[in-house]
């Protein structure tokens, strides 16, 4: 049906409440990438054939949804009105977990979350520290509501800001409201949203891009959005080609997403034929479409004038600024590019109003923000938390410490564009400014813990690389400077670095922030110089005394086993792909270091401890 | 167009022709429309599997723009290849939460047992292997996406069972 008035939402909104009202119990099954990954279809079938067979099938409702968070735990599952939490849900336990929950009203208890620290089964989602310590805005609806309804986003309060915005705001109210709350570019560099907006310039056709294409390696929230609520990114075009004028929106995402393309698409058809997308919004003379533009593979289009120019069919290689894309964006005309998790507050903040937003956060920066939790941590997915919150909160409280109770070393923020926080910072507070005078940056808030067993040179050394191989070779700083750094990087790696090289490293890294064109350059040294800065000794066991202290340069390492510590349980020699571990059962094992190759296999395996790096002699 | 006979080259097998054909339409459904290249060339690349020269050129001929563009666009794009793919693509994730719990085992591991080259096609033209940057599964790693299947949490022991699935 066509939506042309309070009245029609107000409708689907009681209709949707009305069917669920019917229904004494919900299934959430969590549908985000993570959990597809592990096969929650298959889950999804057996619930449906389980709720038939226990006849629970007209009193019970399975809602398929977006992420719920705990990527690592999946496939997920949750039970209202209890509210229990079931993870790692199999086709064949499901029944059983089905039968005991609702007909018994018996918790399942040990396959619900456990705390991995106190070994404690929490049944109830409110209790879980994960969920405990989030404020969630962005993913407000991400992990509670069916993914492809549109009703179910409607009856959550959806379309409700566009509508407000469309027949009682001004494009300069709507512009107001977002300046006021103070949210600021979700993408990394921070820039205030309003101002962005307001900066727009004259023109018969202007654009809002959407920019999805979220390459920072350890970085999926984005993904996150818009697989689980599609129609809040849709909302937040929408009010956002409303407040700067544009009739057309392009969603650029990268192609390693197919399962956001999919959705986003289907959602977009979904508005189009309720008439939300398309001409007289309303019954206003407000007029806006939208279209999808897929990547492929090229890291460089997230910087914003090489997205416009892949949108526009070309190679992604980024355009001087000025002129900004606000003057002279795609195809020469004004155009404002926003990310995904920024446009994903927008009718959040349109329609609970600035202050509503702004309660949460800190002193110049409002909010709240997603971050993506990876590493050698234990709880991995997709939080949100209030701009400010300290890392030792995300990486103990939220991610429930680090896995195997191993050290934690540093954690790097911002991707490839960041640097490293260590181990005596852990209690900075993750905002802008405070980031950044640790060398860091917030960036789009993919968040990777390292523990004891990482080498900082080698990490530097994968970023390089990255970066070096994504830049677009356009400007002599970045195609040049990342590729000598990376080499003075490999070589250290091998062992073959001179003393020189620390210097020449910062030195070169200098320029090329100075030098490059685009933000891709202009951040590309950051990981080398954050990790010179906090760990300048581990070059220089690696430079100096041809040593990797955390093991993991091969051409560095050889692995020893500790007398004291080996019970002679034999794993390590039955994991060794060389061959190189000997010993009798429930002795002293012995590496042989001419075999050794230094990978690390039989350390990852050892329950023990026993197994240490050592210097590989030359 | 003399080049082509019904769209493909006069040497072309049927299974060609009939490709090319629906990649002319693909061509045409995007005409007049700005900017379509790169969506045609991921149409194109998913009909026929890769991009061969001769293909950008019939894709430039047949949207009226330079061949230097065509390949320009292709050559700068890591998902556009324009050599012979297997039947399935398996794509080892190196994005940094994969990279930090041991994606790089996989890639040796790979590498290793079929005997090529990362970005090549097994003997057997079953899997082409590559190195993937992040596929957003980072809570999931080391992860490994085959076709457009994620598999998770894959070990060098657990990698070729997986493989095994796939004929």
């Amino acid at each position: 049906m066509k939506i042309t008035s309070i009245n029609d939402l107000n409708q689907i909104k009681a209709d949707y409440e009305a069917a669920m009202g019917k229904y004494h119990h919900k299934v959430l099954l969590c549908s985000g990438a993570g959990c597809i990954s592990c096969n929650c279809s298959k889950v999804r079938d057996a619930i449906e054939a389980e709720l038939a067979n226990l006849g629970l099938a007209d009193g019970v409702k399975m809602i398929e949804t977006g992420c719920i968070g705990t990527c690592a735990e999946g496939p997920v599952m949750l039970i209202l009105p209890e509210r229990i939490f079931y993870v790692r849900v199999t086709p064949e336990n499901v029944g059983e977990i089905l039968k005991s929950q609702i007909i018994d009203g018996v918790v399942v208890e040990k396959q619900t979350f456990q705390d991995k620290t106190t070994k404690q089964y929490i049944p109830c989602i409110d209790d879980i520290p994960f969920f405990k310590e989030q404020v969630r805005i962005a993913l407000r609806n991400c992990g509670n509501i069916e993914y492809k309804s549109l009703e179910a986003y409607i009856a959550n309060g959806g379309y409700y800001a566009a509508y407000k915005a469309l027949t009682s705001m001004q494009p300069a109210d709507v512009v107001k409201e977002v300046l006021d709350s103070g949210l600021r570019g979700r993408g990394g560099a921070g820039f205030p949203t309003g101002k962005k907006w307001s900066l727009i310039g004259p023109g018969d056709q202007k654009y809002i891009v959407c920019n999805a294409d979220e390459g920072d390696p350890g970085a999926f929230m984005d993904r996150s959005v818009i697989e689980g609520d599609p129609h809040n990114l849709i909302e937040g075009m929408m009010l956002a080609g409303y407040a700067i004028g544009a009739t057309q929106g392009y969603v650029y995402i990268r192609a390693e997403y197919p399962i956001a393309v999919e959705r986003l698409n289907d959602a977009i058809a979904q508005a189009r034929e309720a008439g939300l997308l398309g001409g007289n919004v309303f019954g206003t003379d407000f007029k806006f479409d939208l279209e999808i533009r897929i990547g492929a593979g090229a890291f460089v289009c997230g910087e914003e004038t090489a997205l416009l120019s892949s949108i526009e069919g070309k190679r992604g290689e980024p355009r001087p600024k000025p002129p900004f894309p606000a003057v002279s964006g795609l195809y020469g005309k004004p155009t404002i590019i926003n990310n995904v998790e920024t446009l994903a507050n927008i009718a959040y903040i349109v329609g609970n109003g600035a202050a509503e937003y702004s309660k949460y956060g800190c002193e110049g920066a409002t909010g709240t923000k997603v971050f993506a939790l990876a590493g050698d941590i234990m709880n991995t997915g997709i939080i949100e938390v209030p701009i400010g919150t300290t890392m030792r909160k995300v990486i103990y409280e939220i991610g429930g410490g680090m896995q195997g109770g191993k050290k934690f070393k540093a954690a790097q923020v911002g991707g490839p564009s960041g640097g490293c926080i260590t181990a005596e910072n852990i209690d900075v507070e993750l905002e802008y400014t405070a980031l950044q005078k640790l060398g860091a940056i917030m960036g789009s808030g993919g968040l990777i813990a390292m523990n004891e067993n990482t080498c900082m040179v080698d990490t530097a050394r994968f970023f390089t690389d990255f970066t070096q191989d994504e830049s677009c070779g356009k400007c002599t700083a970045c195609r040049i400077g990342t590729k000598r750094m990376l080499e003075i990087l490999e070589r250290i790696t091998k062992g073959e670095g001179q003393p020189e090289d620390i210097d020449t490293l910062y030195n070169l890294g200098q320029v090329v922030k100075d030098a490059a064109l685009c933000g891709l350059g202009q951040t590309a040294p950051n990981p080398v110089l954050s990790t010179i800065a906090n760990f300048r000794d581990e070059y220089e066991a690696h430079i100096n005394e041809k040593r990797c202290p955390a093991g993991i340069c091969k051409e560095l390492t050889v692995f020893e086993i500790q007398a004291d510590k080996c019970i002679g349980c034999t794993k390590c020699a039955r994991n060794c792909p060389v061959g190189a571990i000997s010993g009798n059962v429930k002795e002293p094992h012995v590496i042989d270091p001419a075999k050794c190759t230094g990978c690390g296999v039989c350390r990852d395996n050892c329950s023990f401890a026993a197994i240490v790096p050592a210097k590989r002699e030359r | 167009m003399g080049k082509y006979k019904d769209n493909c080259c006069i040497n072309c097998s049927d299974e060609d022709r009939a490709k090319y054909e629906e990649i002319a339409k693909v061509i045409d459904s995007y005409k007049g429309k700005q900017g379509s290249l790169i969506m045609v060339l991921h149409a194109a690349q998913g009909i026929y599997g890769y991009l061969p020269l001769e293909l950008q050129q019939f894709i430039a001929d047949r949207m009226g723009i330079p061949f230097s563009e065509v390949y320009g666009v292709v050559s700068f794009y890591a998902f556009f290849t324009t050599k012979e793919r297997g039947r399935h693509v398996v794509r080892v994730c190196l994005g940094t939460a994969c990279y930090v719990k041991g994606a790089q085992k996989l890639i040796d591991s790979l590498t290793d047992k079929f005997q090529i080259a990362v970005g090549d096609v097994t003997a057997d033209k079953k899997f082409t292997i590559e190195a993937a940057r992040c596929i957003g599964a980072c809570g999931l790693a080391p992860a490994v996406m085959v076709d457009d299947d994620v598999h998770k949490e894959v070990s060098p022991a657990t990698l070729y069972d997986i493989l095994d699935q796939y004929e």
